[in-house]
């Protein structure tokens, strides 16, 4: 077959055009600006409005579908889709229910850029991470100035303050089996204490417990309320109650505070959105960064942000030394214990 | 209608196209998106529940774990403890404001019935919030609306709110319209000549209401035990914002999966919710069996005559009953327009402007109430029409009672149940049972409306089809008869004869799936997408940030949208109701 001169020529700017469009192709694969991601986060909603509108700002062809709920309900979420992903990033989900998704091969390794900026205590150890942290929440206590006042009680200080038996019934916990915050606290007495100790504590602080919560913020809301006097809860939660002028203040008890990291992961799938990627670069890049260092004392990277207003001096001297390995570990024992000890009570004291 | 020819046509390829196949094809067609919406899912849970976490199967061991863990399963003892103490008290105050509304002359009865059905509008969590402000531990009540009182020596009143007492209230609130509702169905087909014959023998009107009244009215106390029991045992809401420590069933699955994750033991507590609630449906058909003599084709409407005594006494009765209703939906509205409760008491609009708080605003307000027209609307053609070939075709009979029995089961699943299941059933792109994979050809329905649509209809099939049924029993069979005889097919007479009759049930049917809809947490938190928030849910996410006046706020949107869509209705339907039930009046 001959071809017409046209046709060569044709042909030539044919394979041209593919040949650039496929070096174009490759160029973008290392950072998309383009496409539609699914995000499943339990970030706060009012940080939502303030992150994402500079994630949109600077990739305006990349829509963000966000999914934010509790922590508990994004986690439940994430595990029971699992044969069918339907998220393709997390964002800011805490590091211990990340881990079970990870165990579950939910995860794809991705070394985002501008990981060496990360403190080594706030990623997966594993390299490329399966999981890399943005900032740590810590436990807090909760405590309605007005009703303290009212109730003629003195201000507690310490986990030790709170087996006072001058709180009985005035105080709120979460239920660990149902709060990622009540494990946290359960898990940093156990570890502040020893196990023995531990739980000769918790038996104390039960006597003085009014009810168990099934959310880590309900019990400082409900302080913020007047609902109850002592609220355990977090650090964020306590912050910003006090900020909406609710006459509550946050305690950082003297011992120490258990804590978690917030951290994002890629999903495993079948088709990978480079989009995802390009998002999980920007969420730990400095322009953010800042941006969580206004709410979170403690974010994964360093910035020059100060210490948010209601915070101690030094936040990373109130966490305590929480061995993750362990708290996983013994999740399941720990739990049951409490579930025997505590929960079968059904009427509130 | 088929000319001859055109059967002699047909028959001539091989395939005769009768009615009788097409009922049969249509009745198969109903099975099928039963087995589809309703029964298929459950087999993934069942599945899970027989598994540990790593997938193996495991045969009892959740079970039994279960058992061996008296924390776990005191659980079940509470669920039956606060399911029998809030049936009990449901049916004796449903069935005194059934009877008033029935059985007296007094005034304002439109208004009565109209307010008895108000928590029907209210989303489950306003409830709570409404029953903290009122009774919690800095409540209106509690604290005697803040030692208002206290010269008169009233300090306030502390029920205990979180706990037993408080579950027991806001269920009660929950499902008292339900057993309004279903009594009064019953109270109103009783047949005057009974109290005709009674008061010619001159019985004491004691005796009469022993002898006649409680006896006629046994079916409906069966079915408003029933259906109480069903929906306290499997409902979630309640206990979740009063329950304090008394832990439930439904709070234990939420606990299970959501907390732990451990969908296995989440699956299995399921399991066990149905046992209960499917005893429960089999006593109540059982009893039902025997109610089809109840009211002959001779009865006579009964009227209730003036007395005055009984009648002031009713009044009261309601009136206390309305107040109750209306201090709590009250409170929620206050809840929404106070500045920050309950410390800064003036009043202020701001929580209406959700712009600053999560759960996607107006936004999320629009598509429930998208949501909720699409589910009334498939929903109350669906069940109707499932109703119709279950109820009035005379053929298939053992594939009809299988339909039947399918269409009572969603009445005994919990919502979180269903959105459980729809997960496991619809998401994934293919199913495997043992060494056996079929492709999905249904995933392209999750995270759409559509399963959204499906999961409201499905939780709330079993209440919108005995409605149906029950309509279309009141309906003669001899209308199907004489169409048959005069060689009508069976759809004409169902499009020109049943529908237009039926009509005061199918829109009833569709308000019950609307204010549903709106209201609904527990099946749809599962299963919305990003791109589809729902109303319901911002309450939740609201209230769990701890912006609780903002939660109320959209549960006032929600009320308002459903009462103004009631009151519409009510005017609209007016005269077409009185044209269609005009045959009904003595």
């Amino acid at each position: 077959m001959r071809l017409s001169r046209w046709q060569v020529i044709f042909s030539v700017i044919l394979v041209a055009a593919f040949a650039l469009s496929a070096c174009g192709g490759a160029g973008t694969a290392e950072k998309a600006t383009s496409g539609e991601i699914t995000v499943y986060t339990a970030l706060e909603d009012d940080q939502i409005a303030v992150y994402l509108p500079l994630f949109e700002a600077k990739y305006p062809d990349i829509k963000v579908n966000i999914v934010r709920d509790s922590t508990g309900i994004v986690t439940a979420k994430l595990l029971a889709e699992k044969d069918n992903p339907q998220a393709d990033v997390v964002w800011g989900l805490a590091a211990s229910s990340l881990l079970v998704a990870d165990q579950q091969g939910m995860l794809e390794p991705y070394a985002p850029a501008g990981l060496d900026k990360i403190r080594p205590t706030f990623r997966d150890s594993a390299n490329p991470p399966h999981w890399v942290g943005i900032d740590a929440w810590f436990s807090a206590v909760c405590v309605n100035t007005v009703e303290l006042e009212a109730k003629g009680l003195p201000m507690p200080e310490s986990w030790e303050d709170l087996i006072d038996p001058v709180y009985k019934g005035h105080i709120v916990m979460p239920n660990p089996n149902s709060s990622g915050t009540g494990y946290l606290t359960v898990s940093a007495i156990l570890q502040l204490k020893g196990e023995e100790e531990g739980w000769k504590y918790l038996d104390a602080l039960h006597e003085n417990i009014a009810v168990y919560t099934h959310s880590g913020s309900k019990p400082c809301k409900m302080a913020g309320a007047g609902e109850t006097v002592i609220g355990i809860s977090f650090d964020y939660r306590a912050i910003k109650q006090k900020a909406e002028g609710q006459p509550v203040v946050a305690v950082f008890p003297t011992e120490g505070s258990g804590w978690d990291i917030e951290a994002n992961a890629l999903v495993k799938k079948a088709n990978i959105n480079p989009a995802a990627k390009t998002f999980l670069d920007w969420a730990i890049s400095e322009e953010i960064m800042v941006k969580y260092a206004e709410s979170y004392p403690v974010t994964a990277a360093e910035t020059s942000v100060a210490i948010p207003e209601g915070y101690p001096a030094d936040p990373i001297a109130q966490l305590i030394e929480n061995d993750f390995n362990w708290a996983a570990a013994n999740r399941e024992s720990v739990l049951t214990e409490w579930l025997t000890r505590y929960d079968s009570k059904s009427e509130p004291k | 209608m088929q000319s001859a020819a055109s059967l002699a046509q047909k028959k001539a390829v091989g395939f005769e196209w009768t009615e009788e196949r097409l009922k049969r094809l249509l009745i198969a067609l109903v099975i099928f998106w039963l087995l589809l919406g309703i029964v298929f899912p459950l087999f993934p849970l069942i599945q899970r529940s027989l598994q540990d976490k790593n997938g193996n199967f495991v045969g009892a061991a959740n079970y039994e774990r279960y058992f061996s863990t008296p924390a776990l399963s005191i659980s079940l003892t509470n669920s039956m403890e606060v399911s029998l103490s809030v049936a009990g008290l449901a049916l004796v105050l449903a069935f005194g404001y059934a009877y008033a509304l029935t059985r007296t002359r007094m005034a304002w009865k439109r208004y009565f019935l109209l307010a008895a059905m108000l928590p029907l509008y209210v989303p489950p969590l306003a409830h709570g919030i409404g029953l903290v402000y009122l009774f919690g531990k800095k409540g209106l009540i509690t604290t005697g609306f803040g030692g208002a009182f206290e010269a008169l020596g009233w300090q306030g009143w502390d029920i205990n709110l979180y706990g037993f007492n408080g579950i027991l209230l806001g269920e009660l609130l929950y499902v008292f319209p339900q057993a309004v509702m279903i009594l009064m169905v019953a109270a109103s087909l009783a047949d005057a000549r009974l109290y005709e014959a009674s008061e010619s023998l001159q019985a004491s009107p004691m005796r009469t209401f022993l002898t006649v009244t409680l006896p006629s009215l046994r079916y409906g106390l069966v079915s408003a035990a029933f259906v109480t029991f069903t929906l306290v045992f499997t409902d979630f809401g309640v206990p979740k914002v009063v329950g304090g420590n008394y832990n439930v069933l439904a709070t234990d699955i939420y606990k299970q999966v959501i907390g732990q994750q451990n969908f296995e033991m989440g699956a299995a507590i399921s399991m066990l919710l149905l046992i209960p609630t499917v005893m429960a449906f089999v006593v109540d058909r059982i009893v039902q069996r025997r109610q089809t003599a109840a009211l002959s084709a001779r009865s006579v409407p009964y009227q209730p005559k003036a007395n005055p005594w009984l009648d002031r006494a009713a009044f009261v009765y309601c009136l206390s009953i309305t107040l109750l209703i209306f201090t709590v939906i009250a409170t929620v509205f206050l809840a929404s327009m106070v500045e920050l409760w309950p410390y800064k008491l003036n009043f202020s609009l701001r929580h209406f402007d959700f712009s600053t708080v999560g759960g996607g605003g107006y936004g999320a307000f629009w598509n429930s109430i998208r949501m909720s027209f699409y589910t009334a609307l498939f929903g109350t053609a669906i069940t109707f029409f499932s109703a119709y070939l279950i109820e009035k075709l005379k053929t298939f009979k053992p594939a009809r009672s299988f339909a039947y029995f399918i269409s009572m089961i969603p009445v005994a699943l919990p919502g979180m149940v269903i959105g459980l299941a729809y997960i496991f059933f619809f998401n994934p792109l293919q199913w495997k049972f043992g060494g056996l994979v079929i492709p999905n050809p249904f995933s392209f329905l999750y995270g759409t409306m559509g399963i959204l649509v499906l999961a409201n209809i499905v939780h709330f099939y079993t209440v919108s089809f005995m409605t149906a049924t029950t309509a279309l029993k009141q309906l003669d069979r001899e209308f199907e008869a004489v169409s048959e005889s005069l060689g009508v097919p069976f759809y004409r007479t169902f499009w020109n004869v049943t529908v237009p009759l039926s009509l005061p049930a199918l829109l009833e049917i569709a308000m019950y799936y609307f204010v549903n809809a709106m209201v609904t947490v527990s099946a749809v938190v599962f299963l919305y997408s990003p791109r589809l928030k729902l109303a319901s849910v911002a309450i939740v996410n609201m209230d769990d940030a701890g912006d609780t006046a903002a939660a109320a706020a959209m549960s006032v949107l929600v009320i308002l949208t459903s009462v103004g869509v009631r009151l519409l209705y009510d005017l609209a339907t007016r005269g077409i109701s009185r044209r269609a039930q005009a045959w009904k009046a003595r």
